[in-house]
């Protein structure tokens, strides 16, 4: 039964609130949203989006860059293009591993369920955080200062990051882990290192797996950037042809970038799917989030 | 089948796994090894070197720290951090530039992620395409959008913020689309029975259920945004990721070490509001259902 409009009027007289918010949750949110909306549009003004220059970017972005990118050509520098891609994953391949390698036995440092020490487990945390903390690119920019121009300043700066994301996540991994097949392996007479050999990596190490499988393949797009700062791999090649506009040359090496991104992301989800049932992203700070979808009804 | 049978076929097939076990084992190690191998020779990867470059790394992560004494404690500060105005300044644009591209490419993305559900649109040629426009968008990093952009914008933070825009939108359209591929249609069809066309379906079908999950994923990009705000600078873009590559590159170590410090300080403060600000958000969609 329909209601009819006059029972409407008298019901939101009666009862305000349920058909509109209060008087103070208006003001709040005229308040929030008009905040935020000035801050709109004072940051516009201040970066320069209302003046003349801005319209010439516009004009010279569509005119200059967009329409000189395309087509893609350098195709004779092809093989080159390639072997420095190779490079690329290299860096990506050996910087992961490097990470994961010295980040395992930390990570055991920094569980709370294998390290009585609090403030150690605590310490290697916070440590761990700091790593991570610092972009990949921050750490290529020290790390060519010292080691010089090349793969290795990218590789080293891919490994001191993951060693802080892996520390994180291994050890989340292993304060996870279920007690009774620790506990079994005691009973059975099994001495500390048995305990850990066949009552816990048993249980973590696909999961670690899966986590490194997943940061090589987050790597990659970092690798192939590092070089912009002059860490080596792709993003060197990159950064120079747009330098020097020879757009159309740099458009075939972000194509090049972006397919083997995406043969690097199909592989790794099919492993990763194989290794652990489903293909589940870690959460890490730098990537998409995975939050509760709503329910599909 | 008796016991003894029943044993011997255990033992048989246990055996078969354990082979099948091994071999895959032995594959994935020696693939693993070619690989490590490659990938050694093709970075040329040279431990002398190395092992050369990790003490001078540490000695300029040392030096990044000026000696600080208790009793000189202020003017020492005052001497490290004596271009605290110019890098404050740095910050705030470094800051506004996360918080602008934020705004504006959510409102692109957001937009184009109705466009980019299945459910939502009729022709698949739209889709597709607004699916492969924010695949570009997003696959491509930031920091070559900055490139691009600076080459048409020139060196400022404007070049910065439309990189992280572009980068943002193509980002927030494939999340907010697949948010948007999860509502029920049942308000959808309620507002078509009643007359409504495609715009009052999305407006009051649609966001009123996806709103929750939009707000969450933009106060997790502004956390992305501040440090890729504070990355663009190293490529001419703005921001303070400017002052700290000049810093780096002509050596001055002690002005690095600073910068370093009030990036990570502002990189921590953002996440930990940023994370209040979610949970707070979660809690109160739960509260209402």
């Amino acid at each position: 039964m329909m209601p009819t409009v006059p029972e409407i009027e008298e019901l939101r007289a009666r009862l305000p609130r349920a058909f509109s918010p209060s008087p103070q949750e208006r003001l709040r949110r005229v308040l929030v949203w008009g905040g935020a909306a000035a801050l709109t549009v004072y940051c516009l003004y201040r970066f320069g989006f209302f003046t003349w220059n801005f319209a010439d970017g516009v004009l010279k972005f569509g005119s200059v860059v967009v329409a000189q990118l395309f087509p893609p050509t350098g195709w004779d520098q092809l093989p080159m293009f390639l072997r420095v891609m190779g490079e690329t994953l290299a860096m990506a391949f050996l910087g992961t591993v490097l990470g994961a390698v010295v980040a395992f036995p930390l990570s055991f440092l920094a569980s709370k369920n294998m390290m009585p020490f609090r403030p150690l487990q605590f310490g290697t945390r916070r440590f761990a955080d700091l790593l991570r903390a610092f972009d990949y690119l921050i750490w290529a920019l020290i790390f060519v200062r010292a080691i010089g121009l090349g793969p290795m300043a990218g590789i080293m700066a891919i490994a001191i990051v993951e060693v802080g994301t892996f520390v994180k996540l291994y050890s989340e991994a292993i304060e996870n882990l279920d007690r009774k097949q620790m506990d079994g392996v005691r009973a059975a007479g099994g001495n500390r290192l048995q305990i850990i050999r066949y009552g816990v990596l048993p249980q973590v190490l696909p999961m670690m797996v899966s986590n490194t499988l997943y940061m090589f393949e987050h790597n990659t797009r970092s690798a192939s950037i590092l070089g912009i700062v002059g860490a080596g791999g792709i993003g060197f090649l990159l950064a120079d042809r747009l330098r020097a506009y020879e757009l159309q040359e740099a458009c075939l090496i972000i194509i090049m970038v972006v397919l083997t991104v995406y043969a690097i992301d199909f592989l790794s989800k099919k492993l990763r799917e194989r290794i652990i049932g489903d293909g589940q992203r870690p959460q890490v700070a730098d990537d998409l989030p995975q939050f509760a979808e709503p329910k599909a009804k | 089948m008796s016991v003894s049978q029943a044993a011997a076929q255990f033992e048989r097939q246990y055996a078969e796994y354990r082979r099948s076990k091994t071999v895959w084992t032995v594959l994935f190690w020696a693939l693993f090894a070619v690989c490590f191998v490659v990938s050694l020779v093709v970075t040329r990867f040279d431990v002398v070197a190395l092992a050369e470059g990790l003490p001078r790394t540490t000695d300029f992560i040392v030096k990044m720290i000026p000696p600080i004494g208790w009793s000189t404690f202020g003017a020492d500060m005052d001497e490290w951090y004596w271009g605290i105005g110019k890098w404050m300044n740095s910050l705030l644009n470094t800051l506004l530039m996360a918080y602008l591209a934020t705004v504006l490419g959510t409102a692109v993305g957001g937009a184009l992620s109705f466009l980019a559900a299945r459910n939502l649109v009729k022709s698949y040629a739209v889709y597709w395409i607004t699916r492969r426009v924010l695949e570009i968008a997003r696959t491509v990093p930031d920091i070559v959008w900055a490139l691009l952009f600076v080459l048409a914008f020139g060196i400022g933070p404007l070049a910065g913020v439309l990189a992280i825009t572009v980068h943002t939108l193509g980002a927030q359209g494939k999340l907010f689309a697949e948010v948007n591929e999860n509502v029920s249609p049942l308000p959808i069809e309620g507002i078509r029975s009643s007359g409504g066309n495609w715009l009052h379906e999305m407006r009051y079908g649609v966001l009123p259920q996806a709103l929750p999950n939009y707000m969450s994923y933009t106060f997790w990009r502004i956390e992305l945004n501040v440090r890729s705000a504070t990355i663009v600078g190293f490529v001419g873009a703005g921001g303070i990721g400017h002052d700290l590559f000049t810093s780096i590159q002509l050596l001055y170590f002690a002005d690095a070490g600073a910068i370093l410090l009030i990036v990570v300080a502002t990189i921590m403060a953002i996440d930990m509001l940023s994370e209040r600000f979610r949970h707070r958000l979660i809690g109160k969609e739960q509260l209402s259902q």
